[in-house]
Protein backbone atom coordinates (compact mmCIF):
# COMPACT_ATOMS: atom_id res chain seq x y z
CA UNK A 1 0.00 0.00 0.00
CA UNK A 2 1.27 3.44 -0.92
CA UNK A 3 1.67 6.07 1.77
CA UNK A 4 2.82 9.66 1.99
CA UNK A 5 6.32 9.86 3.50
CA UNK A 6 8.38 12.87 4.38
CA UNK A 7 12.09 13.53 4.33
CA UNK A 8 12.27 16.44 6.69
CA UNK A 9 15.77 17.38 5.58
CA UNK A 10 14.20 18.45 2.30
CA UNK A 11 11.17 20.19 3.81
CA UNK A 12 11.49 23.97 3.51
CA UNK A 13 8.34 24.73 5.47
CA UNK A 14 6.77 26.60 2.56
CA UNK A 15 3.25 25.32 3.30
CA UNK A 16 2.39 24.70 -0.36
CA UNK A 17 1.18 21.22 0.68
CA UNK A 18 -1.36 22.81 3.01
CA UNK A 19 -2.61 25.10 0.27
CA UNK A 20 -2.84 22.25 -2.23
CA UNK A 21 -4.78 20.22 0.33
CA UNK A 22 -7.11 23.14 0.96
CA UNK A 23 -7.74 23.60 -2.76
CA UNK A 24 -8.33 19.97 -3.63
CA UNK A 25 -10.88 19.63 -0.82
CA UNK A 26 -12.68 22.87 -1.66
CA UNK A 27 -15.90 23.18 -3.62
CA UNK A 28 -14.45 25.75 -5.99
CA UNK A 29 -11.11 23.97 -6.61
CA UNK A 30 -9.66 27.45 -6.81
CA UNK A 31 -6.98 28.39 -4.31
CA UNK A 32 -7.96 32.03 -3.96
CA UNK A 33 -11.64 31.26 -3.45
CA UNK A 34 -10.85 28.31 -1.18
CA UNK A 35 -8.64 30.53 0.96
CA UNK A 36 -10.70 33.68 1.09
CA UNK A 37 -14.27 32.36 0.94
CA UNK A 38 -14.39 28.71 1.94
CA UNK A 39 -11.80 28.79 4.72
CA UNK A 40 -13.86 31.19 6.84
CA UNK A 41 -16.77 28.80 6.26
CA UNK A 42 -14.84 25.98 7.89
CA UNK A 43 -12.62 24.54 5.15
CA UNK A 44 -9.32 23.36 6.59
CA UNK A 45 -6.13 21.73 5.37
CA UNK A 46 -5.62 18.12 6.41
CA UNK A 47 -1.87 18.66 6.40
CA UNK A 48 0.00 20.34 9.21
CA UNK A 49 3.37 22.00 8.82
CA UNK A 50 5.40 22.20 12.02
CA UNK A 51 8.11 24.85 12.24
CA UNK A 52 10.62 25.38 15.02
CA UNK A 53 13.69 27.48 14.36
CA UNK A 54 15.46 25.95 11.42
CA UNK A 55 13.47 22.71 11.60
CA UNK A 56 10.22 22.04 9.83
CA UNK A 57 8.10 19.10 8.75
CA UNK A 58 4.81 18.54 7.01
CA UNK A 59 2.71 15.77 8.49
CA UNK A 60 -0.70 14.17 8.07
CA UNK A 61 -2.61 10.93 8.55
CA UNK A 62 -0.41 7.85 8.15
CA UNK A 63 -3.37 5.56 7.49
CA UNK A 64 -1.95 3.22 10.13
CA UNK A 65 -2.55 -0.51 9.93
CA UNK A 66 -3.85 -0.45 13.50
CA UNK A 67 -5.09 3.09 13.98
CA UNK A 68 -5.59 4.45 17.48
CA UNK A 69 -8.34 6.72 16.10
CA UNK A 70 -10.45 3.80 14.87
CA UNK A 71 -10.03 2.06 18.20
CA UNK A 72 -11.16 5.18 20.08
CA UNK A 73 -14.14 6.06 17.89
CA UNK A 74 -17.32 5.48 19.90
CA UNK A 75 -19.60 6.14 16.93
CA UNK A 76 -18.20 3.85 14.24
CA UNK A 77 -17.35 6.95 12.19
CA UNK A 78 -13.71 5.95 11.67
CA UNK A 79 -13.01 2.62 10.00
CA UNK A 80 -10.33 0.86 7.99
CA UNK A 81 -11.17 0.16 4.37
CA UNK A 82 -9.64 -3.28 3.79
CA UNK A 83 -9.66 -2.80 0.02
CA UNK A 84 -7.61 0.41 -0.10
CA UNK A 85 -5.95 0.45 3.33
CA UNK A 86 -7.28 3.94 3.93
CA UNK A 87 -8.52 5.05 7.33
CA UNK A 88 -11.92 6.40 6.37
CA UNK A 89 -13.93 9.10 8.14
CA UNK A 90 -17.72 9.36 7.91
CA UNK A 91 -18.79 12.82 9.13
CA UNK A 92 -22.47 11.80 9.15
CA UNK A 93 -21.85 9.17 11.78
CA UNK A 94 -19.45 11.31 13.87
CA UNK A 95 -20.81 12.79 17.12
CA UNK A 96 -17.82 15.08 17.72
CA UNK A 97 -16.57 13.50 20.96
CA UNK A 98 -12.94 14.16 19.92
CA UNK A 99 -11.71 10.82 21.27
CA UNK A 100 -9.78 10.31 18.01
CA UNK A 101 -8.11 13.70 18.32
CA UNK A 102 -6.85 12.68 21.76
CA UNK A 103 -5.92 9.12 20.78
CA UNK A 104 -3.94 9.77 17.58
CA UNK A 105 -0.34 10.11 18.81
CA UNK A 106 0.73 11.48 15.42
CA UNK A 107 -1.39 14.60 15.79
CA UNK A 108 -2.96 13.88 12.42
CA UNK A 109 -6.53 14.81 13.32
CA UNK A 110 -7.84 18.35 13.70
CA UNK A 111 -11.05 19.70 15.13
CA UNK A 112 -13.19 21.29 12.50
CA UNK A 113 -13.19 25.03 13.24
CA UNK A 114 -16.92 25.62 13.05
CA UNK A 115 -18.71 22.38 13.89
CA UNK A 116 -18.34 19.41 16.23
CA UNK A 117 -16.61 17.31 13.59
CA UNK A 118 -13.03 16.49 12.73
CA UNK A 119 -10.94 16.81 9.60
CA UNK A 120 -8.36 14.27 8.49
CA UNK A 121 -6.54 13.18 5.34
CA UNK A 122 -8.55 11.07 2.88
CA UNK A 123 -5.42 10.37 0.82
CA UNK A 124 -7.08 12.15 -2.10
CA UNK A 125 -9.38 9.29 -3.07
CA UNK A 126 -9.81 10.45 -6.64
CA UNK A 127 -6.19 11.20 -7.46
CA UNK A 128 -3.34 8.86 -8.35
CA UNK A 129 -0.97 11.09 -6.42
CA UNK A 130 -2.18 13.07 -3.38
CA UNK A 131 -2.33 16.82 -3.95
CA UNK A 132 0.19 17.60 -1.19
CA UNK A 133 2.83 15.37 -2.78
CA UNK A 134 2.18 16.89 -6.20
CA UNK A 135 2.60 20.38 -4.79
CA UNK A 136 5.82 19.77 -2.83
CA UNK A 137 8.50 21.84 -4.61
CA UNK A 138 11.47 20.11 -3.03
CA UNK A 139 10.29 16.50 -3.15
CA UNK A 140 10.25 16.30 0.63
CA UNK A 141 6.91 14.54 0.35
CA UNK A 142 6.87 11.18 -1.37
CA UNK A 143 4.06 8.84 -2.25
CA UNK A 144 5.48 5.34 -2.24
CA UNK A 145 5.09 1.72 -1.41
CA UNK A 146 7.56 0.83 1.35
CA UNK B 1 -13.30 -24.42 15.10
CA UNK B 2 -16.22 -23.09 17.15
CA UNK B 3 -15.85 -19.68 18.77
CA UNK B 4 -18.37 -18.39 21.26
CA UNK B 5 -18.46 -14.79 22.38
CA UNK B 6 -20.55 -13.71 25.35
CA UNK B 7 -21.52 -10.06 24.98
CA UNK B 8 -22.10 -7.93 21.91
CA UNK B 9 -20.42 -4.65 22.79
CA UNK B 10 -17.29 -3.15 21.26
CA UNK B 11 -14.98 -5.81 22.70
CA UNK B 12 -17.10 -8.55 21.09
CA UNK B 13 -17.20 -6.80 17.72
CA UNK B 14 -13.46 -6.19 17.70
CA UNK B 15 -12.92 -9.86 18.59
CA UNK B 16 -14.94 -10.90 15.55
CA UNK B 17 -12.75 -8.64 13.41
CA UNK B 18 -9.63 -10.10 15.03
CA UNK B 19 -10.74 -13.71 14.53
CA UNK B 20 -11.61 -13.08 10.89
CA UNK B 21 -8.16 -11.65 10.16
CA UNK B 22 -6.80 -15.12 10.81
CA UNK B 23 -9.65 -17.56 10.38
CA UNK B 24 -12.16 -17.07 7.56
CA UNK B 25 -14.09 -20.27 8.10
CA UNK B 26 -14.41 -21.09 11.81
CA UNK B 27 -17.92 -20.80 13.25
CA UNK B 28 -18.59 -17.79 15.47
CA UNK B 29 -21.61 -17.36 17.73
CA UNK B 30 -22.37 -14.24 19.74
CA UNK B 31 -24.67 -14.66 22.73
CA UNK B 32 -25.80 -11.47 24.42
CA UNK B 33 -28.43 -10.38 26.84
CA UNK B 34 -29.25 -7.06 25.21
CA UNK B 35 -31.65 -7.50 22.29
CA UNK B 36 -29.98 -4.96 19.97
CA UNK B 37 -27.30 -5.16 17.32
CA UNK B 38 -24.07 -3.63 18.57
CA UNK B 39 -24.35 0.06 19.41
CA UNK B 40 -22.14 2.85 20.68
CA UNK B 41 -22.80 2.60 24.39
CA UNK B 42 -21.49 6.11 25.10
CA UNK B 43 -23.97 7.42 22.53
CA UNK B 44 -26.95 6.74 24.77
CA UNK B 45 -26.45 10.16 26.37
CA UNK B 46 -26.43 11.83 22.94
CA UNK B 47 -29.61 9.93 22.14
CA UNK B 48 -31.32 10.87 25.40
CA UNK B 49 -30.33 14.50 24.88
CA UNK B 50 -31.88 14.45 21.41
CA UNK B 51 -28.57 15.17 19.68
CA UNK B 52 -28.76 12.06 17.50
CA UNK B 53 -31.54 9.82 16.13
CA UNK B 54 -31.89 6.18 16.92
CA UNK B 55 -30.42 5.14 13.55
CA UNK B 56 -27.10 6.74 14.40
CA UNK B 57 -26.56 4.54 17.43
CA UNK B 58 -25.45 1.48 15.51
CA UNK B 59 -21.72 0.90 15.73
CA UNK B 60 -21.48 -1.32 12.66
CA UNK B 61 -23.58 -1.59 9.50
CA UNK B 62 -26.55 -3.95 9.55
CA UNK B 63 -24.69 -6.45 7.37
CA UNK B 64 -21.78 -6.77 9.81
CA UNK B 65 -22.78 -10.12 11.31
CA UNK B 66 -23.63 -11.69 7.98
CA UNK B 67 -20.46 -10.33 6.35
CA UNK B 68 -18.36 -11.83 9.12
CA UNK B 69 -20.22 -15.13 9.28
CA UNK B 70 -21.53 -14.64 12.81
CA UNK B 71 -24.54 -16.44 14.24
CA UNK B 72 -26.47 -14.41 16.78
CA UNK B 73 -28.32 -15.27 19.94
CA UNK B 74 -29.57 -11.87 21.09
CA UNK B 75 -31.77 -11.32 24.11
CA UNK B 76 -30.25 -14.46 25.61
CA UNK B 77 -28.43 -14.54 28.93
CA UNK B 78 -25.70 -17.07 29.53
CA UNK B 79 -26.42 -18.66 32.91
CA UNK B 80 -23.26 -20.71 33.41
CA UNK B 81 -20.02 -22.01 31.91
CA UNK B 82 -18.53 -25.44 32.17
CA UNK B 83 -14.82 -25.07 31.37
CA UNK B 84 -14.21 -28.83 31.62
CA UNK B 85 -16.94 -29.82 29.17
CA UNK B 86 -16.35 -26.56 27.21
CA UNK B 87 -20.00 -25.66 27.10
CA UNK B 88 -22.13 -22.64 27.96
CA UNK B 89 -25.69 -22.96 29.23
CA UNK B 90 -28.20 -20.19 28.58
CA UNK B 91 -31.14 -19.02 30.67
CA UNK B 92 -33.56 -19.94 27.84
CA UNK B 93 -32.49 -23.58 28.08
CA UNK B 94 -30.23 -23.62 25.05
CA UNK B 95 -26.59 -24.68 25.34
CA UNK B 96 -23.55 -24.55 23.09
CA UNK B 97 -20.11 -26.11 22.90
CA UNK B 98 -16.99 -24.10 22.16
CA UNK B 99 -13.37 -24.60 21.31
CA UNK B 100 -12.50 -21.03 22.25
CA UNK B 101 -14.67 -18.80 24.40
CA UNK B 102 -14.52 -15.03 24.89
CA UNK B 103 -16.01 -13.26 27.89
CA UNK B 104 -16.91 -9.76 26.70
CA UNK B 105 -19.52 -9.21 29.37
CA UNK B 106 -18.69 -5.57 30.12
CA UNK B 107 -19.69 -3.86 33.34
CA UNK B 108 -22.73 -3.52 35.54
CA UNK B 109 -23.83 -0.35 37.28
CA UNK B 110 -22.37 -0.25 40.75
CA UNK B 111 -25.31 -0.35 43.14
CA UNK B 112 -25.55 1.98 46.11
CA UNK B 113 -27.39 0.37 48.96
CA UNK B 114 -30.19 2.90 49.32
CA UNK B 115 -33.77 2.31 50.49
CA UNK B 116 -36.14 2.93 47.60
CA UNK B 117 -33.47 2.40 44.92
CA UNK B 118 -35.59 -0.35 43.37
CA UNK B 119 -38.69 1.84 43.05
CA UNK B 120 -40.44 2.94 39.90
CA UNK B 121 -39.01 6.12 38.45
CA UNK B 122 -35.52 5.17 39.60
CA UNK B 123 -33.20 4.50 36.67
CA UNK B 124 -29.71 3.37 35.84
CA UNK B 125 -27.96 4.77 32.79
CA UNK B 126 -25.75 2.25 31.06
CA UNK B 127 -27.88 0.65 28.34
CA UNK B 128 -29.99 1.59 25.37
CA UNK B 129 -33.00 0.20 27.22
CA UNK B 130 -32.28 2.65 30.05
CA UNK B 131 -32.24 5.52 27.56
CA UNK B 132 -35.46 4.32 25.89
CA UNK B 133 -37.20 4.05 29.27
CA UNK B 134 -36.13 7.59 30.15
CA UNK B 135 -37.21 8.91 26.75
CA UNK B 136 -40.73 7.71 27.51
CA UNK B 137 -40.94 9.92 30.59
CA UNK B 138 -38.77 12.99 29.95
CA UNK B 139 -41.50 15.00 28.29
CA UNK B 140 -43.80 14.81 31.32
CA UNK B 141 -41.22 14.91 34.07
CA UNK B 142 -40.13 18.22 35.59
CA UNK B 143 -37.53 17.43 38.20
CA UNK B 144 -34.67 14.98 38.11
CA UNK B 145 -32.10 14.02 40.70
CA UNK B 146 -28.89 12.29 39.70
CA UNK B 147 -26.98 10.46 42.41
CA UNK B 148 -23.30 10.24 41.51
CA UNK B 149 -20.45 12.43 40.32
CA UNK B 150 -18.63 10.59 37.57
CA UNK B 151 -18.85 10.45 33.80
CA UNK B 152 -22.15 8.56 33.58
CA UNK B 153 -23.78 10.76 36.24
CA UNK B 154 -22.69 13.95 34.49
CA UNK B 155 -23.61 12.81 30.99
CA UNK B 156 -27.07 11.68 32.06
CA UNK B 157 -27.62 14.95 33.96
CA UNK B 158 -26.52 16.94 30.93
CA UNK B 159 -28.90 15.04 28.68
CA UNK B 160 -31.86 15.64 31.00
CA UNK B 161 -30.94 19.31 31.25
CA UNK B 162 -31.01 19.51 27.47
CA UNK B 163 -34.49 17.99 27.68
CA UNK B 164 -35.40 21.05 29.77
CA UNK B 165 -35.73 19.28 33.11
CA UNK B 166 -34.74 20.84 36.40
CA UNK B 167 -31.74 18.68 37.29
CA UNK B 168 -29.86 18.42 40.59
CA UNK B 169 -26.83 16.24 41.16
CA UNK B 170 -26.23 14.77 44.58
CA UNK B 171 -22.47 14.72 44.98
CA UNK B 172 -20.75 13.17 47.94
CA UNK B 173 -17.37 14.84 47.45
CA UNK B 174 -16.41 16.35 44.09
CA UNK B 175 -17.30 15.80 40.46
CA UNK B 176 -15.00 13.70 38.22
CA UNK B 177 -12.82 13.00 41.21
CA UNK B 178 -10.90 10.16 39.57
CA UNK B 179 -9.72 12.35 36.74
CA UNK B 180 -9.85 15.98 37.84
CA UNK B 181 -8.17 17.71 40.75
CA UNK B 182 -10.04 20.39 42.71
CA UNK B 183 -9.19 23.17 40.30
CA UNK B 184 -10.23 21.29 37.16
CA UNK B 185 -13.37 19.96 38.86
CA UNK B 186 -14.20 23.46 40.04
CA UNK B 187 -13.85 24.86 36.54
CA UNK B 188 -16.18 22.21 35.15
CA UNK B 189 -18.65 22.74 37.98
CA UNK B 190 -18.82 26.46 37.28
CA UNK B 191 -19.36 25.81 33.60
CA UNK B 192 -22.21 23.39 34.27
CA UNK B 193 -23.83 25.65 36.85
CA UNK B 194 -23.84 28.45 34.32
CA UNK B 195 -25.72 26.10 31.97
CA UNK B 196 -28.37 25.52 34.63
CA UNK B 197 -27.30 22.29 36.28
CA UNK B 198 -27.68 22.31 40.07
CA UNK B 199 -25.38 20.60 42.54
CA UNK B 200 -25.86 19.49 46.09
CA UNK B 201 -22.30 18.93 47.20
CA UNK B 202 -21.01 17.12 50.25
CA UNK B 203 -24.38 15.39 50.41
CA UNK B 204 -24.87 11.75 51.26
CA UNK B 205 -28.06 10.23 49.86
CA UNK B 206 -30.12 8.57 52.60
CA UNK B 207 -33.28 7.28 51.01
CA UNK B 208 -35.47 7.55 47.95
CA UNK B 209 -38.99 8.17 49.18
CA UNK B 210 -41.64 6.28 47.26
CA UNK B 211 -45.30 7.32 47.12
CA UNK B 212 -48.22 4.90 47.70
CA UNK B 213 -47.92 3.59 44.14
CA UNK B 214 -44.26 2.80 44.71
CA UNK B 215 -43.09 5.71 42.58
CA UNK B 216 -40.07 7.83 43.51
CA UNK B 217 -41.13 11.23 44.78
CA UNK B 218 -38.11 12.57 46.58
CA UNK B 219 -34.50 11.94 47.49
CA UNK B 220 -33.53 12.46 51.12
CA UNK B 221 -29.94 13.48 51.68
CA UNK B 222 -27.74 14.62 54.56
CA UNK B 223 -28.13 18.15 53.15
CA UNK B 224 -31.91 18.14 52.85
CA UNK B 225 -34.59 16.67 50.61
CA UNK B 226 -35.02 17.05 46.86
CA UNK B 227 -38.32 16.32 45.16
CA UNK B 228 -37.98 14.30 41.98
CA UNK B 229 -40.02 12.70 39.19
CA UNK B 230 -36.93 10.93 37.89
CA UNK B 231 -34.00 9.61 39.90
CA UNK B 232 -30.86 8.33 38.19
CA UNK B 233 -28.49 6.18 40.20
CA UNK B 234 -25.06 6.54 38.65
CA UNK B 235 -22.26 5.38 40.89
CA UNK B 236 -20.13 4.06 38.05
CA UNK B 237 -19.70 0.51 36.75
CA UNK B 238 -17.96 -2.59 38.04
CA UNK B 239 -16.74 -5.53 35.96
CA UNK B 240 -19.37 -8.18 35.21
CA UNK B 241 -17.46 -11.26 36.30
CA UNK B 242 -20.27 -13.44 37.67
CA UNK B 243 -19.90 -16.21 35.10
CA UNK B 244 -16.13 -16.32 35.40
CA UNK B 245 -16.24 -16.44 39.18
CA UNK B 246 -18.81 -19.23 39.27
CA UNK B 247 -16.74 -21.23 36.78
CA UNK B 248 -13.69 -20.96 39.03
CA UNK B 249 -11.61 -18.66 36.82
CA UNK B 250 -9.19 -16.21 38.44
CA UNK B 251 -11.14 -13.06 39.33
CA UNK B 252 -10.08 -10.09 41.46
CA UNK B 253 -12.20 -7.03 40.85
CA UNK B 254 -12.42 -8.10 37.21
CA UNK B 255 -11.62 -11.24 35.24
CA UNK B 256 -7.84 -11.54 35.37
CA UNK B 257 -6.17 -11.86 31.96
CA UNK B 258 -2.56 -12.24 30.87
CA UNK B 259 -0.89 -10.21 28.10
CA UNK B 260 -2.53 -12.46 25.50
CA UNK B 261 -5.97 -11.79 27.01
CA UNK B 262 -6.28 -15.40 28.17
CA UNK B 263 -7.93 -16.06 31.52
CA UNK B 264 -6.69 -18.72 33.93
CA UNK B 265 -8.28 -21.25 31.53
CA UNK B 266 -6.27 -21.36 28.26
CA UNK B 267 -9.41 -21.79 26.11
CA UNK B 268 -11.25 -18.88 27.69
CA UNK B 269 -10.31 -15.31 26.88
CA UNK B 270 -11.71 -12.05 28.22
CA UNK B 271 -11.72 -8.49 26.89
CA UNK B 272 -13.21 -5.09 27.69
CA UNK B 273 -14.82 -3.69 30.81
CA UNK B 274 -15.09 -7.11 32.48
CA UNK B 275 -11.32 -7.53 32.70
CA UNK B 276 -8.52 -6.66 35.02
CA UNK B 277 -5.39 -6.33 32.91
CA UNK B 278 -1.94 -4.77 32.86
CA UNK B 279 -1.88 -1.00 32.57
CA UNK B 280 0.49 0.44 29.96
CA UNK B 281 2.02 2.98 32.33
CA UNK B 282 1.84 1.55 35.84
CA UNK B 283 2.40 -2.05 34.78
CA UNK B 284 -0.10 -3.08 37.46
CA UNK B 285 -3.33 -5.02 37.06
CA UNK B 286 -6.08 -2.42 36.68
CA UNK B 287 -9.77 -2.25 35.89
CA UNK B 288 -10.10 0.30 33.10
CA UNK B 289 -13.63 0.63 31.76
CA UNK B 290 -13.02 2.67 28.62
CA UNK B 291 -13.98 2.17 25.01
CA UNK B 292 -10.56 2.25 23.25
CA UNK B 293 -9.17 -0.37 25.59
CA UNK B 294 -12.23 -2.59 25.13
CA UNK B 295 -11.83 -2.42 21.35
CA UNK B 296 -8.13 -3.10 21.41
CA UNK B 297 -8.33 -5.96 23.87
CA UNK B 298 -11.14 -7.49 21.84
CA UNK B 299 -9.08 -7.29 18.66
CA UNK B 300 -6.05 -8.95 20.26
CA UNK B 301 -8.16 -11.56 22.01
CA UNK B 302 -9.80 -12.45 18.69
CA UNK B 303 -6.46 -12.84 16.93
CA UNK B 304 -5.04 -14.93 19.74
CA UNK B 305 -8.12 -17.15 19.92
CA UNK B 306 -7.63 -17.82 16.22
CA UNK B 307 -4.09 -19.07 16.72
CA UNK B 308 -2.14 -15.82 16.98
CA UNK B 309 0.23 -15.04 19.79
CA UNK B 310 0.47 -11.27 20.04
CA UNK B 311 0.96 -9.63 23.40
CA UNK B 312 -1.34 -6.72 24.14
CA UNK B 313 0.59 -3.52 24.96
CA UNK B 314 -1.68 -2.79 27.95
CA UNK B 315 -4.43 -0.25 28.39
CA UNK B 316 -3.73 3.47 28.42
CA UNK B 317 -6.29 5.39 30.48
CA UNK B 318 -7.88 8.08 28.29
CA UNK B 319 -11.14 9.97 28.15
CA UNK B 320 -12.37 12.75 25.91
CA UNK B 321 -15.68 14.10 27.11
CA UNK B 322 -17.53 17.22 26.13
CA UNK B 323 -19.65 18.60 28.97
CA UNK B 324 -22.24 20.96 27.63
CA UNK B 325 -19.89 22.59 25.16
CA UNK B 326 -16.75 22.37 27.29
CA UNK B 327 -14.25 19.83 25.91
CA UNK B 328 -12.18 17.92 28.45
CA UNK B 329 -9.51 15.26 28.11
CA UNK B 330 -7.42 13.19 30.44
CA UNK B 331 -4.72 10.69 29.48
CA UNK B 332 -2.45 8.53 31.63
CA UNK B 333 -1.78 9.20 35.30
CA UNK B 334 -3.59 12.42 36.16
CA UNK B 335 -3.97 12.28 39.95
CA UNK B 336 -0.55 11.07 41.04
CA UNK B 337 -0.01 9.86 44.59
CA UNK B 338 2.07 12.04 46.90
CA UNK B 339 5.73 11.30 47.49
CA UNK B 340 6.46 9.00 44.59
CA UNK B 341 8.47 11.45 42.56
CA UNK B 342 5.71 12.89 40.41
CA UNK B 343 5.91 16.55 39.43
CA UNK B 344 2.88 18.54 38.38
CA UNK B 345 2.65 21.59 36.12
CA UNK B 346 -0.65 23.42 36.06
CA UNK B 347 -1.85 26.23 33.84
CA UNK B 348 -5.23 27.72 34.70
CA UNK B 349 -7.23 30.38 32.88
CA UNK B 350 -10.56 30.55 34.68
CA UNK B 351 -12.02 33.34 32.56
CA UNK B 352 -11.30 31.51 29.34
CA UNK B 353 -12.35 28.13 30.78
CA UNK B 354 -8.95 26.70 29.95
CA UNK B 355 -6.87 24.38 32.03
CA UNK B 356 -3.79 22.28 31.40
CA UNK B 357 -2.13 19.90 33.79
CA UNK B 358 1.00 17.92 33.08
CA UNK B 359 2.17 15.05 35.27
CA UNK B 360 5.86 14.29 34.90
CA UNK B 361 7.95 11.51 36.39
CA UNK B 362 11.58 10.60 35.76
CA UNK B 363 11.78 13.05 32.88
CA UNK B 364 8.80 11.51 31.09
CA UNK B 365 5.21 12.69 30.68
CA UNK B 366 3.08 10.28 32.72
CA UNK B 367 -0.24 11.95 31.99
CA UNK B 368 -2.13 15.16 31.29
CA UNK B 369 -5.49 16.88 31.58
CA UNK B 370 -6.75 19.45 29.11
CA UNK B 371 -9.88 21.54 29.42
CA UNK B 372 -11.04 24.00 26.80
CA UNK B 373 -8.00 23.98 24.55
CA UNK B 374 -7.72 20.42 23.25
CA UNK B 375 -6.49 20.88 19.69
CA UNK B 376 -2.96 19.54 20.38
CA UNK B 377 -4.00 16.68 22.65
CA UNK B 378 -2.79 13.94 20.30
CA UNK B 379 0.79 15.14 20.43
CA UNK B 380 0.65 15.29 24.24
CA UNK B 381 -0.56 11.69 24.04
CA UNK B 382 2.49 10.78 21.93
CA UNK B 383 4.74 11.77 24.83
CA UNK B 384 2.79 9.58 27.27
CA UNK B 385 2.35 6.62 24.96
CA UNK B 386 5.88 6.44 23.58
CA UNK B 387 7.63 7.69 26.72
CA UNK B 388 9.77 10.32 24.98
CA UNK B 389 12.27 12.18 27.16
CA UNK B 390 11.03 15.52 28.45
CA UNK B 391 14.09 17.77 28.67
CA UNK B 392 13.95 21.24 30.26
CA UNK B 393 13.48 22.79 26.84
CA UNK B 394 10.72 20.37 25.86
CA UNK B 395 9.06 20.80 29.24
CA UNK B 396 8.81 24.55 28.65
CA UNK B 397 7.17 23.96 25.29
CA UNK B 398 4.72 21.44 26.72
CA UNK B 399 3.88 23.90 29.50
CA UNK B 400 3.07 26.51 26.89
CA UNK B 401 0.80 23.99 25.19
CA UNK B 402 3.07 23.51 22.20
CA UNK B 403 3.88 19.84 21.74
CA UNK B 404 5.26 19.12 18.28
CA UNK B 405 6.55 16.23 16.20
CA UNK B 406 9.80 18.20 16.05
CA UNK B 407 10.29 17.52 19.77
CA UNK B 408 10.31 13.76 19.22
CA UNK B 409 13.62 11.88 19.26
CA UNK B 410 14.95 11.98 15.72
CA UNK B 411 15.04 8.19 15.25
CA UNK B 412 11.39 7.95 16.20
CA UNK B 413 10.49 10.72 13.80
CA UNK B 414 12.29 8.96 10.97
CA UNK B 415 10.71 5.61 11.76
CA UNK B 416 7.28 7.20 11.80
CA UNK B 417 7.40 9.49 8.80
CA UNK B 418 10.27 8.23 6.71
CA UNK B 419 10.92 4.57 7.43
CA UNK B 420 13.43 2.72 5.33
CA UNK B 421 11.74 0.77 2.57
CA UNK B 422 11.27 -2.84 3.49
CA UNK B 423 12.92 -5.22 1.05
CA UNK B 424 10.52 -5.99 -1.77
CA UNK B 425 10.59 -9.48 -3.27
CA UNK B 426 11.90 -9.38 -6.83
CA UNK B 427 9.09 -10.29 -9.15
C1 LIG C 1 -23.31 6.65 29.40
C2 LIG C 1 -21.93 6.11 29.12
C3 LIG C 1 -20.99 6.92 28.51
C4 LIG C 1 -19.72 6.45 28.23
N1 LIG C 1 -18.83 7.27 27.60
C5 LIG C 1 -17.60 6.84 27.31
C6 LIG C 1 -16.68 7.66 26.59
O1 LIG C 1 -16.98 8.79 26.22
N2 LIG C 1 -15.43 7.16 26.34
C7 LIG C 1 -15.06 5.91 26.72
O2 LIG C 1 -13.93 5.51 26.47
N3 LIG C 1 -15.92 5.09 27.36
C8 LIG C 1 -17.17 5.52 27.67
N4 LIG C 1 -18.06 4.68 28.31
C9 LIG C 1 -17.60 3.31 28.63
C10 LIG C 1 -17.73 2.39 27.41
O3 LIG C 1 -19.03 2.44 26.94
C11 LIG C 1 -17.32 0.98 27.76
O4 LIG C 1 -15.96 0.98 28.13
C12 LIG C 1 -17.51 -0.04 26.63
O5 LIG C 1 -18.81 0.01 26.13
C13 LIG C 1 -17.16 -1.45 27.09
O6 LIG C 1 -17.42 -2.37 26.10
P1 LIG C 1 -17.50 -3.94 26.38
O7 LIG C 1 -17.62 -4.57 25.03
O8 LIG C 1 -16.39 -4.34 27.26
O9 LIG C 1 -18.81 -4.19 27.23
P2 LIG C 1 -20.32 -3.74 27.06
O10 LIG C 1 -20.49 -2.73 26.01
O11 LIG C 1 -20.79 -3.40 28.42
O12 LIG C 1 -21.05 -5.06 26.55
C14 LIG C 1 -21.23 -6.18 27.37
C15 LIG C 1 -22.47 -6.92 26.95
O13 LIG C 1 -22.45 -8.22 27.54
C16 LIG C 1 -23.76 -8.55 27.95
N5 LIG C 1 -23.69 -9.59 28.98
C17 LIG C 1 -23.16 -9.49 30.24
N6 LIG C 1 -23.32 -10.65 30.91
C18 LIG C 1 -23.96 -11.50 30.07
C19 LIG C 1 -24.41 -12.85 30.18
N7 LIG C 1 -24.23 -13.56 31.29
N8 LIG C 1 -25.04 -13.40 29.13
C20 LIG C 1 -25.23 -12.70 27.98
N9 LIG C 1 -24.82 -11.43 27.82
C21 LIG C 1 -24.20 -10.84 28.85
C22 LIG C 1 -24.32 -7.24 28.45
O14 LIG C 1 -25.73 -7.27 28.45
C23 LIG C 1 -23.77 -6.26 27.42
O15 LIG C 1 -24.62 -6.09 26.35
C24 LIG C 1 -19.35 5.12 28.59
C25 LIG C 1 -20.29 4.30 29.21
C26 LIG C 1 -21.57 4.77 29.46
C27 LIG C 1 -22.56 3.86 30.11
Amino acid sequence: MKRVYIDRHFCIGCGLCELACLTVHSRSKDLAIAYTVERPQGLMSFKKVFRDGSMCASTGCRHCDEPACVEACIAGALTKDPATGRTVYDPEQCVGCMSCLMACPFGAISKSPLEDKIVKCDRCVELDMPACVQACPNRALMYEER
Amino acid sequence: MQYIIIGNGVAAVAAVEGIREKDRTGAIRIISEEPYPTYGRPLISYYLAGKIDRDRLWYRPESFYKDHGVELSLGVRVASLDPKARTVACADGSSYSYDKLLLATGGRPTEIDLPGAGGEGVYRFTTLSDAEALLKVVDKAKKAVVVGAGLIALKSAEALLMRKLDVTMVVRSRIMRNYFDEEAGGLLLKHLEAKGLKFLQGATPKEITLDQKGRASKVETSQGDLSADIVIMAAGVSPEATLAKAAGLAVNRGVVVDEFLATSDPDIYAAGDCTEATDMITGELEVLPIWPKAYNQGLYAGRNMAGGKTAHPGGLPMNSINYYGLPTMSVGIVNPPEGQGFEVERMVDEEGERYRKLVIKNGRLAGFVLIGDIEKSGLFTSFVKFGFPVTEDIREKLKRGEPSVLLWPEEFFEETWNPRPTAQPIA
